[in-house]
């Protein structure tokens, strides 16, 4: 062949075959590396991050002219141009180039890439890893609120079933626990009962004994133990085809009550335990976790102090009604007792007045008949009439008495009085039964007895008159002796009455009296009933007539004298002796310029009960002045008159006792009066006593007198007898407000 | 029961003395205070009460004729003769004072006039009455203890 036109030839005639299927594979490769850049231009562009850029952009470049090798590829079948070739190897050049960069740039990259996916891996690990760490944690929290929650449920009610069954619900939902039971020590302490489960609705009261070895492991241990789901406290329920969850059992100290009153918490002293049982579901494959068994163990301590407050409450409860019930029964007898001291009361009253209306009467009556004109039988049936109606009346007397000093009502008379007239009268009035007895009574009075003493005269000589009476009455023959004397501190205590300390002071004494006779004498187990009123003894011995109240009152009559009163007898036929012995008061020394206390037997109306007291009157009113002059001479006083302030205060000394005033004069302020007195006599000794008196029935008055320092106040019209007490309240008190 | 037809007079004229509102307790006081020390005391203080209250009386008058009236003044007097009355047991008197005080103290002097009139009646009558009766006493010789009046 002829070749002008620089073509170039292929090597292979171009019909042949193999030409063919060379023609269509390069056109296909062109086709591919040219569409790959583009894919990966549309993918890189859609992506957000591609580090590679550059490396992209080289492969991009080595795809395409290794695509463009390809395509000229085609036109290399047939017979070609030298220009096609020229093209061809300028792209095959350029396409070795960067198809070198390319690979090396690629040695660089790979690794970079691989790593990628090795940190990938790493951090998904990671993740993994937190994330279970998290729920750990979460479920702590939760279990964490679980026990706070449970405690409160079980601390918010008192009810010991309640609390209970609050326990084992909250556990089991906390916990997921497929059951959950409660096994309580009997009565005897020698078997666990089942006492509470959670699904079971009525336990079967299943026992087991206590003395298991797996049940002292458990016991011993204040942390919840695990335990074989085989034993015979985790049996609760049906043998199941699977495998049983763990159990765990924890001890719940019952404290008794008397256990709070030691500071700390009594380790071994509790010996009662019960036991809580706590089984996980079966088939979960589940193990009890650390904080699940805290759990446990925390709400076993919560259960028991939430227990002993339930007992205590019982306990409290139970103490209260029965209280109450007392209270009400104690209620009902004072009532009963008030009741019955008002009916006594009534009773007395109404009677007293009833039985005192005919007495008088008849004693009154009697008396006056004795003063008429009688024969000798008359006159003697009336002194017989006389002495039983004395006799009566006093016995009347007697029982208000006794019912007045039991309520504590009756008060004595105290007064300044002679002690041996005591003694004499008491001899002259017991003087004829024991002469016609032919019985001898001697009366033996201390020296060292003062003559005169402070006390309730009359009743002192009721006393007296009762022992002295029972000596006689109770005596066929002999003799009696009564002995008096002061009673010395020793010789105060009697074995029987240990309570009774006297102690004499400087204005106390105690006297004694014994009073001895020989007469039929007193068993020694009828003395203490000897007391008590209307017991009587029987007849053979102590035939008394009497109602049985004398030596009852007379009893009353020595208490209230601060004294105490006994009898001592040897037996029967040995005579015996009273003893009693009182509190008197010394009287002070007998003093013209004191004011003494004039015996009140011996006061009556009309005589001086103030000799020579000197007073003071202030009045400006002639007529009043004379008359209040009138009042006090007729009590016996020694009365200076002055008619104003400056004469009153002129004529004042230390001589005078009382100053009488007369402050209802309008504009004259006797006030002043008391005031100056007051800076004349600073001591109160020398002071006399500033009285006023006034017709003006107001508080202000009596106040501006108490402001000055008066030392009483008396309402004008004053009466004799009204003068005469007040006078007396006056010096014996000092002071004197009479209610205005 | 007195025996003495003087003495049983004497009773009586005593007794309607009281009855009739002239006298209250404090006379009795004062009869009281009567005995062999003091044997005519009852009629020293009357007598006494008469010259005193008849000075303090003829103030009043003379104060009454000045006008205007000087209330604290008459007050002043008033109250001095009502405590004599008051200390003879003169019941109409005091009465009579008293009101004179409260016509006083409202500064009434209408009333006040009224009242003074009325006042010396009641005085003048007391007065004939117990000189009576003192006379008739002196005549039944010495008294024996009052009794009081039912």
């Amino acid at each position: 062949m002829e070749l002008n036109c620089n073509c170039i030839e292929p090597h292979l005639p171009p019909d042949d075959l193999l030409m063919k299927y060379q023609y269509i594979s390069d056109f296909f490769i062109a086709l591919a590396y040219f569409s790959i850049p583009l894919e990966l231009i549309y993918f890189v562009k859609k992506s957000a991050v591609f580090p590679y850029r550059w490396v992209l952009v080289q492969f991009g470049a080595f795809i395409v002219l290794c695509g463009a090798t390809h395509l000229i590829n085609l036109w290399t079948f047939t017979i070609h141009s030298r220009t096609v070739a020229m093209v061809m190897t300028t792209a095959k050049v350029l396409t070795a180039v960067v198809s070198c960069a390319t690979a090396l740039m690629l040695v660089h990259i790979i690794p970079d890439l691989l790593s990628v996916k090795t940190r990938e891996l790493f951090l998904k690990n990671k993740a993994a890893e937190l994330d279970r760490e998290m729920g750990l944690i979460r479920t702590q929290e939760e279990t964490g609120r679980h026990v706070r929650m449970l405690t409160h449920e079980i601390r918010s009610t008192l009810d010991r079933h309640t609390i209970l069954k609050t326990t084992l619900v909250e556990l089991g939902r906390t916990l997921g626990l497929e059951e959950c039971a409660l096994w309580m020590p009997t009565r005897t302490g020698l078997e666990l009962q089942l006492s509470y489960t959670l699904r079971q609705q009525n336990p079967v009261g299943y026992t087991v004994p206590i003395h298991l070895p797996v049940i002292n492991q458990v016991f011993s241990s204040s942390r919840a133990v695990k335990i074989s789901p085989n034993c015979p406290l985790a049996r609760l329920r049906p043998a199941g085809k699977y495998m049983p969850g763990e159990v765990v059992a924890v001890r719940v100290p019952l404290l008794h009550l008397t256990n709070f009153q030691i500071n700390d918490w009594p380790e071994l002293s509790t010996k009662r335990y019960a036991l809580m049982v706590l089984m996980l579901p079966s088939d979960s494959a589940r193990q009890w976790h650390v904080h699940e068994l805290e759990l446990v163990e925390v709400v076993a301590d919560q259960v028991a102090v939430a227990l002993s407050h339930a007992a205590i409450l019982e306990e409290s409860m139970r103490a209260r009604d029965l209280l109450m019930e007392q209270n009400v029964a104690l209620d009902l007898a004072r009532r009963e007792a008030e009741t019955a001291i008002r009916a006594r009361n009534d009773f007395l009253a109404v009677m007293n007045h009833e039985m005192r209306t005919p007495m008088h009467a008849i004693i009154a009556l009697s008396s006056l008949l004795q003063e008429t004109e009688l024969t000798p039988e008359q006159r003697l049936m009336v002194e017989t009439i006389l002495k039983s109606s004395n006799l009566l009346a006093t016995l009347i007397n007697d029982v208000l008495d006794l019912s007045r000093l039991e309520d504590g009502s009756l008060q004595l008379d105290v007064a300044t009085f002679n002690l041996y007239a005591v003694f004499r009268e008491v001899l002259n009035l017991i003087k004829p039964i024991p002469s016609v007895k032919k019985l001898h009574v001697s009366l033996n009075l201390a020296p060292d007895l003062p003559e005169f003493a402070i006390g309730d005269d009359k009743r002192l000589m009721q006393t007296i008159l009762n022992v002295v009476g029972n000596a006689v009455k109770f005596s066929k023959e002999g003799s009696i002796s009564i002995t008096a004397f002061v009673a010395k501190p020793e010789s105060l205590r009697d074995p029987r009455a240990p309570e009774f300390f006297p102690v004499p002071s400087d204005n106390h004494f105690y006297l004694r009296v014994q009073v001895k006779d020989s007469g039929s004498g007193i068993s020694p187990q009828d003395i203490p009933k000897l007391f008590t009123k209307f017991a009587q003894n029987q007849a053979p011995t102590r035939n008394s007539g009497g109602s049985g109240l004398g030596l009852a009152i007379c009893k009353r009559f020595v208490n209230l004298m601060d004294g105490h009163i006994w009898i001592e007898s040897e037996g029967l036929g040995k005579g015996c002796t009273a003893i009693f012995i009182v509190k008197l008061g010394i009287p002070e020394r007998w003093n013209e310029s004191k004011i003494p206390f004039m015996p009140k037997a011996s006061t009556n109306h009309g005589q001086t009960a103030f000799p020579g007291l000197k007073v003071l009157v202030m009045d400006e009113n002639g007529v009043s002045r004379m008359v209040t002059k009138g009042l006090l001479v007729h009590l016996g006083c020694d009365v200076t008159m002055v008619s104003s302030i400056e004469e009153c205060l002129r004529v004042v000394s230390h001589e005078h006792k009382v100053v009488l005033m007369d402050v209802c004069v309008p504009g004259m302020d006797g006030y002043e009066i008391a005031v100056r007195i007051h800076e004349k006599f600073p001591k109160r000794h020398e002071r006399p006593l500033i009285v006023a008196l006034t017709g003006n029935t107001d508080k202000v008055t009596k106040e501006n007198c108490m402001r000055v320092g008066m030392d009483g106040v008396i309402l004008k019209p004053v009466s004799l007898d009204k003068m005469r007490s007040v006078l007396s309240d006056l010096l014996e008190h000092r002071v004197l407000f009479e209610a205005i | 029961m007195e025996r003495n037809p003087i003495r049983r007079q004497l009773a009586n004229m005593r007794q309607s003395l009281f009855d009739q509102g002239y006298l209250d307790e404090q006379f009795i006081q004062l009869e009281e205070l009567q005995d062999d020390a003091n044997p005519n005391f009852v009629e020293e203080v009357v007598t006494l009460y008469y010259r005193d209250s008849g000075r303090i009386l003829l103030n009043i008058e003379q104060a009454l004729e000045r006008k205007p009236f000087d209330f604290h003044k008459l007050d002043g007097y008033m109250h001095q003769f009502k405590g004599s009355s008051s200390s003879i047991g003169a019941k109409k008197v005091k009465a009579e004072s008293t009101l004179f005080r409260e016509y006083c103290k409202s500064g009434n002097g209408e009333g006040c006039m009224r009242t003074f009139q009325q006042l010396k009646r009641e005085y003048a009558t007391l007065r004939k009455k117990l000189e009576a009766y003192f006379q008739l006493a002196r005549q039944a010789g010495p008294m024996e203890t009052a009794c009081r009046p039912k």
